[in-house]
């Protein structure tokens, strides 16, 4: 069963990655990239990980594709990709060999569910048969992220609130400035 | 922003306060249940979204005036910071909550519910903001 929903997801999210590459207008890319964003949120619940799974509708369907709209909204020309006929050989390259290093990588990730492995041999056990008698939460998920590893979720917190006062400093300024330059033409607005 | 549309706007009114709900639900019961402060953070500005997308960034304006946010936004980090500073006082280390209360365990519930707070609020004014700062850039027409 979870095997037939992975291969339906899986051949999904690559529809959705190939559809995203092809289509030439920007709205539609953007609401391909929530529905995408969706079927990695389908993935995670498979996968047993509701906590991510909500991260990721909520944040990567819902927000980043409002942020996406709002931008295109803001933007008067260029809705539709610009599309270079010439190849550039370079960028290829990169791509595969940054793929290649990827799935290189991934032989020494341990086997998922292995028993043996050092994270599930080690914290993952403790956690496991220490977690609720040390916190009283039922969800491990929060137990973890919460209390055990504290200090990585405020520096979390803080990597959220510096990335708005990034945005607000760039993008804040309390002058309104093209709407005041457009201001003549529609003053009767 | 304003879309003149009834249908979207009835729903929108009726549709916002559940999300809220959800969101308050999602916050404090992620100790039981799926989600937590990140998460909560992120429904809750959807409410908000919703609102400014149907009835205007005024509109939302007056509900959530951006100082406010500004003020949430720093707060919560405070908020989490306060209470590993609270626990060092105590006694004990930096958010070790087990600290805060007469067992360990009604210490870790009180940490773990007001940190949880803290990341919810920031989040939740940090994702406005954006949203605000993004759509002021957009043309009225």
């Amino acid at each position: 069963m979870s095997l037939m929903l992975n291969l339906v997801l899986l051949v999904f999210l690559l529809v959705m990655a190939i559809a995203v590459l092809k289509t030439k207008h920007l709205f539609a890319m953007a609401m391909l990239f929530g529905l995408y964003s969706l079927l990695v949120a389908g993935l995670f619940v498979v996968l047993d990980a509701p906590d991510v799974a909500f991260t990721e509708a909520a944040v990567g369907t819902g927000i980043s594709t409002v942020l996406m709209l709002v931008t295109l909204a803001s933007i008067k020309d260029g809705h539709e990709a610009v599309s270079t006929t010439q190849r550039k050989i370079g960028p290829l390259i990169i791509c595969l060999v940054m793929g290649g290093l990827l799935i290189f990588g991934t032989h020494d990730i341990a086997k998922l569910g292995e028993i043996h492995s050092p994270p599930n041999d080690q914290v993952a056990a403790h956690y496991i048969t220490q977690g609720q008698a040390e916190t009283g939460v039922p969800n491990l998920v929060t137990a973890v992220l919460a209390s055990y590893r504290g200090f990585d979720t405020l520096g979390e917190v803080t990597v959220v609130l510096t990335a708005g006062i990034g945005v607000l400093l760039l993008l804040g300024q309390r002058r309104k400035i093209h709407v005041k330059k457009r201001g003549q033409a529609h003053d009767d607005q | 922003m304003m879309i003149n549309d009834l249908i979207l706007r009835v729903v929108t009114k009726w549709l916002s306060p559940i999300i809220i709900l959800f969101a308050l639900y999602v916050q404090f019961h992620g100790d039981y249940s799926p989600g937590g402060g990140f998460q909560a953070g992120v429904i809750f500005s959807t409410a908000i979204l919703l609102y400014a997308l149907t009835y205007g960034l005024d509109a939302a304006l007056k509900v959530i005036p951006e100082t406010a946010l500004r003020v949430a936004a720093s707060f919560g980090v405070l908020l989490y910071g306060g209470v590993g500073v609270v626990s060092m006082l105590l006694g004990g280390n930096f958010l070790n909550y087990s600290v805060l209360a007469d067992t360990p365990l009604a210490g870790q519930h009180i940490g773990i519910i007001v940190i949880e707070l803290g990341v919810g609020i920031t989040v939740a004014a940090v994702m406005i903001l954006l949203f605000f700062t993004f759509s002021r850039r957009v043309d009225p027409e």
